[in-house]
């Protein structure tokens, strides 16, 4: 079974996985792998990262020297396709006009959607983070702990491959040995760092990405992901042998030709290709789930993105992860007489409780790394090193103002130049030009740095999407609106974002740029961090959230959601990996419910 | 360059010229651009970006998805200012020598939003500039010598402490110094002049050479 057209279709499949991002490659691969058979709608065209991926090419060979335009707001060789935060024909609205209450909406439409761009960081949530309530009295509790879903991060990262270490340090949990791949030795600059920020208590340590320092080991991995599975071994043990280590160069962000980092289209797709129980159709924008009269979901009906024309399928299960807010939009545009508030939505719950990560950042320059002897820093195109939250005690004791911790990421480095390389020279030097320019902007290439940090969002009642009353997309489809607000705990958490990353900078022998001591200004809007998760909460009780704690819907027993939406609450840990941990546990139990006759 | 490129080059009028010369002001919305005697300071409207799925694994060069659109004289003012801000030495060409007026010529014809800002911004720039050296040594600019060329850029280099009758020059001066720079430095030859080593296969990565280290007290 393979990437089809719409006359290609069967006539029904076990299983309908809407999207093909981290959780619908997730969840594909561990159905199509126990002989289910799937069907995935990706709403974007298909999309080949071995032919597509710009690998060497520099910003100077890239129209207006690669930078960020409203077709490619992450620069020109950045993956997404067809994406950003404005995707044509397809609008989303705010409730607000005020500019503090906006949330952005990042789509890309594509096959393996956000996971072709994204950074491939890959942190476990701690116990803590599935608790947040029990500790601070504060926003949800998971129904599920750290010890439910760890096996599932201990598969997760030996199938996608996650370099890192194991420090053994508050609620940033190690991996069992064998399973994390060795990280790459850290940058000048982030050494410098390391240094200097002891000082200020703050534990620098090799950051966990799903990038092969070192080929995965396909003698060993396969028969203890499916142990009872020889064709899954055989299959994952050549999809394994066909990704290559990296090679120390080129952004991850636009994707990887050689399979070295994780991205759904190298990873998860090909092997669940290759068990011939996985059919993808692209250009299938998903508009409603179909039901019956008893209550059950049959299948759902899309739209041809190329013909416009809408089309039915049918299913035994249908799992969303079409992204947080497309799931809820599918949801909510499942409406009918028996079900006016769309489906799955007895509690009144579907669209609440949306969260992003609490973002704010300051950089500086430093004149110790000025004139340093020039070398290869390009690295595994993304961060060797980062900052776990640090002060969790000191939280739980009271002495902060704000109830949740961030972690630091930083850059630093003699990146490949871009339009901005010398930019800053003329500032520094007082308007230089000519030989002199020349000179400085030996001097100060590679001297800046920048920290950005990623907080926990508490989730709250102001943040939430529902659907626009007037406004439709191309199709006539109702789109999504949507209502933000950050709490306190927000802004003041950003503002002491400001104040620590002056320190390190300071503490470098660098100069920070202006800080945002309020907090107000540096937090970057809702969604911008493009971490969306919640809309569709698990927990333990049906009138308090919308699906129990393996993504089912209370309501609908043949509807589940696979990706961010059942987050409860939504760590300053990057979401993927715990996504994917999550789609692979669902998946399990979806199998065996399937098994017991259940679905 | 043919001495008709010099004598069909655009005049100043008068009150984009008395806005320039006087102002005082921070940012530059000058209107009346068509004033500007043949130089078309407007974004062409026929010309479309390219969209949000172009192939990315190719290489492109400036004109690949909209026109360039310099005058012959506009192409040559550009042309030595840039070579004035990034001129040759020992490490490198000089601008001009690896293709940054047809990249600044991409950037200002470029069918984006901010980009029709640059190019007001831009060629009312160049007819400045050209006005001033005029003005100041009876030629264009690109024919002065290094010296007076010198004179007049210092003038405008430094917004902060630039004359109240220079500071909308030095905008220009600075957009066009980020442009040549960001044009230049994104070339081979300008990434070799920084520095930047990579965009090559490494079989490992090693990290920081002990050479490295020891400039950073890390040895």
């Amino acid at each position: 079974m393979p990437i089809i057209t719409a006359s290609k279709t069967q006539p029904t499949y076990d299983v309908i996985v809407v999207g093909s991002g981290a959780g619908g490659g997730q969840t594909a691969y561990t159905l199509a792998m126990e002989g289910v058979k799937v069907l995935m709608l990706e709403a974007g065209r298909n999309y080949d990262p071995v032919k597509e991926t710009a690998m060497f090419q520099t910003n100077g060979q890239a129209p207006l020297a690669g930078s960020s335009t409203v077709d490619k707001p992450f620069g020109f060789h950045d993956s997404t396709v067809d994406g950003g935060w404005q995707v044509p024909g397809e609008p989303y609205t705010s409730a607000s006009s005020d500019p503090t209450r906006q949330f952005w909406w990042w789509r890309a439409r594509m096959l393996g959607g956000r996971t072709n761009h994204w950074g491939r960081i890959s942190l476990r949530n701690g116990p803590y983070d599935f608790k947040p309530y029990s500790r601070d009295g504060l926003g949800l509790d998971w129904p599920i702990g750290y010890e439910d879903v760890a096996p599932y991060y201990d598969k997760v990262e030996m199938l996608i491959g996650v370099y890192g270490s194991n420090e053994g340090l508050e609620n940033t949990p190690n991996s069992p040995e064998g399973v994390l791949l060795p990280p790459p030795k850290a940058r000048a600059g982030e050494l410098l760092a390391q240094k200097r920020a002891k000082k200020l208590g703050l534990p620098v340590i090799p950051i966990h990405r799903a990038v092969l320092s070192v080929k995965q080991d396909a003698e060993r991995i396969p028969a203890k992901l499916h142990p009872q599975n020889p064709t899954a071994q055989r299959i994952l043990a050549q999809a394994m042998r066909d990704r290559a280590a990296c090679f120390w160069a080129t952004q991850c962000g636009r994707g990887c030709s050689i399979k070295a980092n994780y991205q759904s289209t190298t990873v998860h797709l090909p092997p669940a290709l290759a068990t011939g129980n996985l059919d993808i159709l692209p250009n299938a924008m998903v508009r409603e789930i179909t039901m019956d009269e008893n209550g059950k979901a049959t299948g759902v009906v899309y739209i041809d993105r190329v013909t416009g024309e809408a089309h039915a399928l049918k299913a035994r299960v249908v799992v969303l992860a079409a992204s947080s807010a497309e799931s809820v939009r599918i949801l909510l545009n499942s409406k009918s007489p028996r079900y006016p508030n769309g489906l799955a939505n007895s509690s009144g719950l579907v669209g609440k409780y949306i969260m992003d990560t609490v973002g704010a950042r300051l950089g500086g320059q430093i004149p110790l790394l000025e004139n340093m002897p020039s070398h290869n820093e390009d690295g595994a195109g993304g961060a060797h090193m980062y900052v776990p939250w640090w002060l969790y005690q000191e939280q739980k004791a009271g002495k902060l103002d704000f109830a949740r911790g961030y972690h630091i990421e930083f850059q630093t480095g003699r990146s490949m130049p871009g339009l901005g390389a010398a930019t800053a020279v003329a500032g520094l030097t007082e308007g230089s030009y000519g030989r002199k320019f020349k000179e400085e902007a030996r001097r100060y290439y590679g001297t800046f740095v920048s920290f950005s940090g990623r907080g926990d969002m508490i989730p709250n009642a102001d943040s939430y999407c529902d659907l626009d009353p007037t406004v439709k997309d191309k199709w006539g489809t109702p789109v999504l609106r949507f209502h933000w607000k950050w709490s306190d705990h927000e802004t003041r958490q950003a503002a002491h974002m400001q104040r620590t990353f002056a320190d390190i900078i300071t503490a470098m022998g660098g100069k920070p740029n202006k800080l945002d001591a309020t907090g107000l200004q540096a937090i970057e809007p809702g969604g911008k961090i493009i971490h969306e998760v919640g809309g569709t909460i698990m927990g333990v009780d049906p009138k308090k959230s919308v699906t129990n704690q393996w993504g089912q819907t209370w309501d609908v027993k043949n509807i589940f959601v696979n990706d961010g939406g059942p987050f409860a609450s939504n760590a300053d840990k990057n979401p993927t990996l715990t996504i994917m941990a999550l789609a692979w546990r669902a998946s399990d139990y979806l199998l065996a419910e399937m098994k017991k006759g259940n679905l | 360059m043919t001495p008709s490129d010099s004598s069909s080059r655009p005049r100043l009028d008068r009150r984009t010229a008395i806005k320039w010369m006087l102002t005082a002001a921070a940012s530059v919305a000058i209107m009346d651009r068509a004033a500007a005697a043949g130089a078309d300071t407007t974004t062409s409207k026929a010309a479309v970006g390219y969209g949000t799925d172009p192939e990315l694994n190719k290489i492109y060069k400036p004109g690949d998805f909209w026109a360039l659109s310099f005058t012959a004289g506009q192409r040559r003012t550009a042309t030595a200012l840039c070579d004035v801000i990034i001129p040759a030495d020992a490490k490198s060409p000089a601008a001009s020598a690896v293709g940054v007026p047809d990249f600044i010529d991409e950037w200002i014809s470029a069918p984006y939003p901010g980009h029709d800002k640059d190019r007001a911004l831009i060629l009312d720039g160049l007819v400045w500039i050209d006005a001033e050296s005029q003005k100041r040594f009876g030629n264009d600019f690109a024919d002065l010598v290094a010296g007076q060329q010198r004179a007049l850029c210092d003038d405008i280099c430094y917004g902060p402490k630039a004359k109240p009758e220079f500071k909308t020059a030095a905008l220009f001066f600075n957009k066009f110094r980020d442009l040549t720079s960001g044009g230049f430095y994104t070339t081979p030859e300008g990434m070799k002049d920084l520095g930047y080593i990579g965009n090559v296969p490494l079989a490992t990565y090693d990290g920081p050479t002990p050479a490295a280290l020891k400039h950073l007290g890390l040895a």
